[in-house]
């Protein structure tokens, strides 16, 4: 019988057991990378010292990336980064990411060639699933599960049953990878996906690049998915020769292969898309706004913090200006972003506008610092959730979407489509 | 394990945002991250609770960010256990891992009423209410395996013992 992507990288990682990789059944599984942040990664580490501790199995194979509380908003935070410190100058870990060396861990490991298709990556965080543009199988765990794997060099997945999105047409201007997950959230909600594998494919694929696949499955878990993959192609292919440091192969589907569900998505079709409070599932097409003020537009996090996002920013920006009232601030998601977005001037273009740029940091996103709302206020992110409190303040209300539809917002001082400005 | 007390009733896609806010995440410790469980939405949530009490939700319970605080903050505020008609998957690993009993029931996540008196038994995943039984999905074989051993570092110990074992032989 045929299988799915998710099947395929499961069955490579398979280690003994008797339970074929078939949907229900657990298999005992090597993953290739184990990925932990400031936030998961101290809890983790109590966990593996009350597991007997000692050294980590393979310790190559752990990446800790300080993200969360970076740089420190407490004292609190500053010691969950000194946890990440200490336990990575402990264990002999390498690939450590102190605040300044890295950024947000889900474009930062993939960027610096860690990852790679037809990988299988294991995370503390619920947005691992990210590393699907890839082509590779990544999924958020429990932290106590991924203290067993640094422990053990091993652990257990339930094989996931399948959906298939199959994307065709052509899209028009300002629609991006971010519309084609909201659309989808719009669609079958926010268990729509619970448990499954979500795989991308179809003609419409070859026209999103690597950052805006990320964008996509970034969000896969935002619908209760397991993990969501983008199939392979040329442009996996041309990003992992270009990039990977690490073994990879691409992966895809048999034709035979066996889906819970398949779902056709028409981009001809498609519009910017915006997740209203408080659900991310609460979606609507931009057209259906009018009269939003807002206090606030944040464009950043592990969703769409990459150089395509600050490229389409600042084309909506340049020349302009963020409106009187409301405030913009924009986040690179990694160093290297950063600084590619100095060298091509959009830095000063942000700046010149009147937006705030700051180091790359998770913090607004979640409502930890560097940005976070009150109560009353009303922001636009380019971020992943919009749940009460999420942004800060539980009377704060934060709407999702693009970074073109960001930018626009930033300028109206209300929700707009790009075209109309 | 047996537990009874009484039904705290939720909706559907109750989010980790809602049970420990983003900034708490730097506590660490169970009992601090318990008086802080649903502040923002229903601050008199936490002094409702009484030790063996039993929430029983809607759909996709602990939606959203993987957050073992939830989990490990509801079994510091007393929370016996959880009856869902679904989880959201990473809540679900997490309270498996951390042995905090879940159990998967459309039909008690229907019938139960806030206030009621609940007895489980999770061990035959069996619920009841009002003198009516119910009988919840069975979890696989292997994660029964882990429920019993009282969660994955019980689970990790094993291993660790058995590779000792199996070196040293």
């Amino acid at each position: 019988m045929g299988q799915t992507i998710a099947e395929k990288i499961l069955e490579a990682h398979r280690i003994g057991g008797d339970q074929q990789v078939e949907p229900g059944n657990v298999v005992r599984a090597k993953v290739d990378f184990v990925l932990l942040n400031d936030a998961n990664g101290p809890v983790a580490f109590r966990h593996f010292a009350n597991m007997g501790g000692g050294k980590v199995a393979a310790p190559e194979k752990v990446g800790l990336v300080c993200d969360h509380f970076a740089p420190a908003p407490s004292a609190a935070g500053a010691r969950m980064l000194g946890d990440m410190r200490r336990f990575a100058r402990d264990k002999g870990i390498e690939l450590f990411f102190d605040v300044g060396k890295g950024g947000i861990e889900h474009t930062l490991i993939p960027e610096q060639g860690y990852i790679g298709p037809g990988n299988l990556v294991a995370g503390g965080d619920s947005h691992t699933g990210t590393a699907g543009a890839f082509n590779a199988f990544g999924t958020g765990m429990s932290w106590a599960g991924m203290a067993a794997i640094m422990m053990l060099d091993e652990t257990w997945f339930r094989v996931p049953e399948s959906m298939r999105f199959h994307l065709h047409g052509t899209k028009a201007p300002y629609v991006t990878g971010k519309d084609v997950i909201l659309q989808i959230l719009q669609d079958i909600g926010v268990d729509g996906a619970l448990y499954r594998s979500m795989e991308f494919g179809g003609p419409g694929i070859a026209q999103f690049n690597i950052d805006e696949r990320m964008g996509i499955c970034n969000m896969v878990v935002e619908a209760g998915a397991k993990t969501g993959i983008v199939e392979a192609d040329d442009i996996t292919r041309a990003w992992a020769e270009q990039t990977c440091k690490r073994s990879w192969s691409l992966v895809n589907a048999d034709a035979d292969a066996q889906y819970a569900s398949r779902h056709e998505l028409d981009l001809a079709r498609m519009r910017p898309m915006v997740a209203k409070p408080y659900s991310p599932e609460n979606v609507v097409s931009v057209d259906h706004l009018s009269g939003i003020h807002v206090d606030q537009v944040y464009m950043g996090n592990c969703a769409n913090g990459t150089l395509s996002d600050l490229r389409q920013i600042a084309s909506v920006l340049k020349g302009r200006k963020v409106a009187r009232g409301t405030r913009a601030m924009i986040v690179p998601a990694t160093q290297k972003i950063y600084l590619q977005a100095m060298a091509e001037g959009l830095i000063e273009q942000f700046i010149e506008a009147g937006a705030a740029v700051s180091t790359p940091t998770c913090g607004a996103c979640f409502g930890g610092h560097n940005g976070a709302l009150d109560d009353g206020e009303v922001a636009f992110a380019t971020i992943n959730r919009n749940f009460k409190g999420r942004g800060g303040h539980a009377g704060a209300q934060v709407y999702l979407g693009n970074s073109y539809v960001a930018a626009a917002t930033a300028v109206a001082g209300e929700i707009i489509d790009p075209a109309r400005l | 394990m047996m537990f009874s007390g009484k039904v705290h009733k939720l909706g559907d896609s109750i989010d980790t945002d809602v049970m420990v806010p983003g900034r708490y995440l730097s506590l660490l410790d169970p009992a601090e991250i318990a008086k802080h469980i649903f502040e923002e939405v229903d601050p008199g949530f936490v002094g409702r609770v009484r030790p063996g009490d039993v929430i029983v939700a809607g759909r996709n319970f602990g939606a959203g960010s993987g957050r073992e605080q939830a989990p490990f903050g509801l079994k510091a505020l007393g929370i016996g256990c959880i009856v869902a008609a679904s989880f959201s998957r990473t809540f679900y690993r997490m309270s498996i891992d951390l042995g905090l009993p879940i159990l998967i029931s459309p039909e008690v996540a229907a019938a139960a009423q806030d206030g009621q008196t609940i007895e489980v038994d999770t061990r035959n995943g069996i619920v009841r209410l009002d003198g009516v039984s119910y009988q919840a999905e069975p979890m696989p074989a292997f994660i029964q395996e882990i429920i019993d051993l009282g969660g994955v570092t019980g689970w990790v110990k094993r291993e660790v013992a058995q590779r000792r074992a199996a070196g040293a032989a």
